[in-house]
């Protein structure tokens, strides 16, 4: 398993969860300002525009200028990209338990034999 | 990766003793995990893990048998492992009767246990389902909003 800065910062991004809770807002409702979110998340609007920066930093949303209001949308790449990436390690453990109980559940069987011939 | 955390569980048909040992001694490692195991089931032993040619350090960190192992990898060449550069991984093994074992692994980058508690039981409540599946859901969302 190789680490890159990219997906640090990815997963660093979805880490904390007043982050979540921000990037789950702004799925839900596509394009949005800082502003009509600080109205719907229970922290501070510096505290959104911080959140909205590692975001953006991560590539999970992206801005722009509609006249004096930035908005935000999600990059969908970028989830679907992380999404697969999740999965993807998901699944190598699930490989890995299901060995683990294969193997386990073998040499269960094995000695219950040799107590009862 | 800092941040990532991952958990998967299963249900084996063993008591935990066994599958205690199925996942802590090295040659039944090298079966279900790296090809190359060398570790002492230590809390604070070094070892490595090799996978094909690539593999790197392990750091034994929790050994309580038959419930609870855990180590770190993934840090750095040359740098110990701590927290922030590295990956844990804990096996959590719950019996469920004489011959059934709970077996759940927790793959994660980031450090829950330094969180207040607060924030712990939050990030507990909403990550029952744990990462895949909240990306999942947010994906979901997404597409059900472009269509």
């Amino acid at each position: 398993m190789t680490t890159t800065q990219a997906d640090d910062e990815l997963w660093s991004a979805i880490a904390d969860p007043s982050r979540r809770r921000v990037l789950d807002l702004v799925v839900r409702n596509g394009e949005v300002s800082a502003s009509w979110l600080a109205g719907r998340v229970p922290f501070t609007r510096q505290a959104v525009a911080k959140h909205l920066v590692v975001l953006e930093q991560a590539g999970l949303v992206s801005r722009r200028k509609q006249g004096r209001e930035v908005l935000y949308q999600v990059d969908a790449d970028r989830l679907d990209q992380a999404t697969r990436a999740l999965a993807d390690l998901a699944a190598q453990w699930d490989r890995r338990l299901g060995a683990i109980k294969r193997l386990a559940e073998a040499a269960h069987a094995e000695a219950k034999k040799k107590r009862r011939p | 990766m800092a941040g990532l955390v991952i958990e998967r569980e299963v249900v084996i048909e063993a008591p935990a003793e066994v599958v205690w040992r199925t996942i802590t001694e090295p040659d039944q490692m090298t079966q279900w995990f790296a090809d190359r195991v060398e570790l002492v089931i230590e809390p604070g032993a070094h070892g490595y893990m090799g996978f094909g040619d690539q593999g790197g350090p392990v750091v034994v960190e929790t050994v309580d048998p038959p419930t609870r192992f855990s180590f770190r990898w993934n840090h750095p060449p040359g740098e110990g492992p701590v927290a922030g550069n590295s990956m844990l991984v804990e096996f959590t093994l719950t019996p469920e009767g004489d011959e059934r074992t709970r077996l759940r692994v927790v793959e994660s980058g980031h450090e829950l246990r330094d969180w207040p508690d607060a924030e712990k039981q939050r990030y507990a409540d909403e990550h029952r389902g744990g990462w895949v599946e909240y990306l999942d859901r947010l994906a979901s969302v997404l597409v059900g909003r472009k269509s």
